[in-house]
């Protein structure tokens, strides 16, 4: 799909980053997985059924919709948003666990795992851990279980047992070590679907290609509607799923800009951010090498998000790549001013966006006054606001 | 020869095992570390493992992830307990001192700046627990140049050319990880272990210690008889939880129970 770029190297490593950062145990079953993920990868009967499943139950192709009230009335470039949050379970998150479910099938695997953060990837993950009738156990931070109960409720009805994480932070970093607490002690039987593109390798290079499909889809999309390539992609960043989804099959188009938008929380002079990439350093977390929030002494710092699914202090290290050869830049946008993006959008569009995809809408609004009429913006609308409701009601001092 | 080696050297003359008590540096506090470690020594502990305090224990269960909450909770840090072994040393020149953790502390200080800081220290060891042989080259080298032993996991789904690998990159000794799982989970399955041990001696001349599941002075004895050396953590850090009011009566319970350990092994 991209000629030049070629990355990950054959043991995951984007340069400097990512790797194989996993206690012995885990080696053999990461062996096992991107023996199966490199032998399915390129089965045509996998992708054909990959294929049916995001057609015929994600829903996909997902449209390309041109905001064009929006972009009016922003004065600059115009806007089109891929519309992740109308698939099925309501953001992109579904487009890998689909993918990485057919594999757990095909490898024999009868249990599944998975860590959420605003829940978004649990459901995608209870979601087709019921269709397969496999087991599933959900890790989630017990912070995160009370400001996402709605969908803590979603994931029990779709059978599988939540477990809240009490320990460290009590986010999704913590879901992540309980998770690959639960995989060491039950590799036998049990497939982890990690939902982003973190992780030991081959995860970071998994979860893109089967999230890429985003960018396939709107690159085509954006040829079919406007006759050429957008200037610039604008997407969320927490771990980057949906962000490398979108930038991936445009990397070897040097004409388009890449814009990963992380949470900057309350500002990042605060301290009290998710923004790895924009204000962290290298380190090692999670079985990968990448951009951490941590201290001088190497422990992880807590982060902070009004959304729980960018609330993580570490970032896909395809992205610290992305960011360190420039081809990809880096923004952060605060809680508040992601507020904005999601009520600009809510009020102008009729859309209710994600709070995570709320801060890629709240940067496009920054971006697209400096660029002209003429000029495209591709904005990943990741996933939709519902599950959001009881949040941003709650800051803005209403009562439901 | 290096310090780990003369000691299982010197075990294997004498005809016995090494006992391996792991504690997490700086819990219940930093004060407690120090006097704990030389009266393990004198309970009969061979080598100490200093286990460095991390946010993200990823492949600790609940005892040994709270006990590393308790020390950073003290700012307890890779730097700390460096100056803590430091300390240690100034009174005992012989105890082989292991450090054990996790690679981003290490990573933040640079690999560089942590053999040498490590070697001012006079550690002998360090295993990293999510630093595995394929990723570890670099900070291989720099430890050997020093001096300083890095020692690797084998677990029970490691494939011959894992010990193989082990054998190549590792020193100082092996640590078998005895059963699938987080460290303080389950009881370990004396046959199991046994066959595996077989499996592993076959590629690999290393001294291996075996840990996760060694419990009392019954689990020490049965892993004394099949391996060179006996890894004992959580259940020392149980008797620390149990005793948060009074660290003086975890200090006597721990002696205790490795007294008892170290007779059952020798008997």
């Amino acid at each position: 799909m991209t000629d030049k770029y070629n990355m990950p190297d054959e043991r995951g490593h984007f340069g400097p980053y990512g790797g194989m950062f996993v206690a012995e145990t885990l080696m053999e079953p990461i062996r096992e997985l991107n023996e199966a993920y490199q032998r399915y990868i390129d089965d045509p009967d996998f992708i054909a059924e990959l294929d049916a499943d995001l057609q015929d139950y994600v829903g996909r192709p997902s449209p390309l919709y041109y905001a064009e009230r929006w972009s009016k009335a922003l004065g600059g470039a115009q806007i089109y948003l891929k519309r992740e949050d109308l698939n099925h379970t309501g953001a992109h998150k579904v487009n890998n666990t689909v993918g990485q479910a057919l594999l757990a099938k095909r490898m024999g695997k009868t249990r599944i795992i998975a860590e959420t953060g605003a829940g978004q990837h649990g459901v995608a993950t209870a979601t087709v851990a019921a269709r397969l009738g496999l087991e599933c156990v959900v890790y989630m931070g017990a912070v995160d279980v009370q400001r996402q109960a709605l969908n803590v409720y979603r994931m029990k009805l779709l059978g599988a047992t939540v477990v809240p994480v009490e320990s460290g932070s009590k986010t999704l970093k913590d879901a992540l070590n309980e998770a690959l607490r639960d995989w060491v002690t039950n590799v036998d039987n049990t497939f982890y679907i990690i939902g982003t593109v973190a992780g030991p390798h081959p995860y970071p290079a998994m979860v893109r290609d089967f999230q890429a499909i985003i960018g396939r889809e709107a690159k085509q999309q954006c040829l079919a509607q406007v006759g050429r390539l957008p200037d610039a992609l604008v997407a969320c960043v927490g771990g980057g799923s949906n962000a490398i989804g979108l930038f991936y099959p445009f990397i070897d188009d040097t004409s388009v800009k890449m814009y990963g938008v992380e949470a900057a929380g309350d500002g990042i002079e605060t301290g009290r951010h998710s923004a790895a990439l924009c204000a962290g350093r290298p380190g090692v977390l999670h079985g990968n090498r990448t951009y951490l929030m941590a201290d001088d002494d190497g422990e992880i710092i807590e982060t902070h998000s009004i959304s729980a699914g960018l609330d993580y202090p570490g970032v896909g290290p395809e992205h610290a790549w992305l960011k360190d050869t420039g081809r990809a830049e880096y923004v952060s946008i605060t809680d508040d001013e992601a507020l904005e993006g999601f009520h600009a959008l809510t009020s102008m569009e009729g859309i209710i966006p994600a709070l995570e995809s709320s801060h890629a809408m709240a940067y496009a609004m920054k971006l697209a006054p400096t660029m002209t009429k003429e000029q495209i913006i591709i904005v990943n609308l990741s996933g939709r606001g519902d599950k959001d409701m009881h949040t941003i009601a709650q800051r803005e001092g209403i009562k439901l | 020869m290096s310090r780990l080696a003369a000691k299982f050297a010197e075990l294997k003359q004498a005809n016995r095992k090494a006992l391996i008590p792991f504690i997490t540096v700086g819990d219940p506090n930093p004060e407690f570390t120090v006097p704990m470690l030389h009266a393990m020594v004198a309970a009969g502990a061979d080598i100490l493992e200093l286990g460095v305090p991390f946010s993200d224990p990823m492949a600790d269960g609940p005892v040994i992830q709270r006990a590393s909450e308790r020390a950073l909770a003290h700012k307890m840090s890779l730097r700390k307990v460096l100056a803590l072994a430091e300390e240690f040393r100034q009174t005992d020149k012989k105890t082989p001192l292991v450090l054990m953790g996790y690679l981003n502390p290490v990573e933040m200080l640079g690999y560089q700046a942590f053999a040498d800081a490590a070697h001012k220290a006079d550690i002998d060891g360090v295993l990293t627990v999510d630093l595995p042989p394929e990723e570890a080259a670099e900070c291989v080298e720099l430890l050997k140049e020093k001096g300083i032993d890095q020692i690797f996991l084998l677990a029970p789904n490691s494939t011959e050319g894992r010990v193989k690998k082990m054998d190549a990159v590792g020193s100082g000794y092996i640590y078998y990880v005895s059963l699938k799982g987080v460290t303080g989970a389950g009881h370990l399955n004396t046959a199991d272990v046994e066959a595996k041990l077989a499996e592993i001696r076959k590629n690999t001349s290393l001294p291996v210690g075996v840990g996760f599941g060694v419990k009392d002075a019954q689990t020490a004895k049965t892993v004394a008889a099949i391996a060179d050396g006996v890894v004992v953590g959580s259940a020392l850090i149980s008797k620390i939880e149990e005793n948060l009011a009074n660290p003086q009566k975890a200090k006597d319970e721990i002696v205790e129970l490795l007294t008892s350990m170290r007779l059952a092994m020798d008997s």
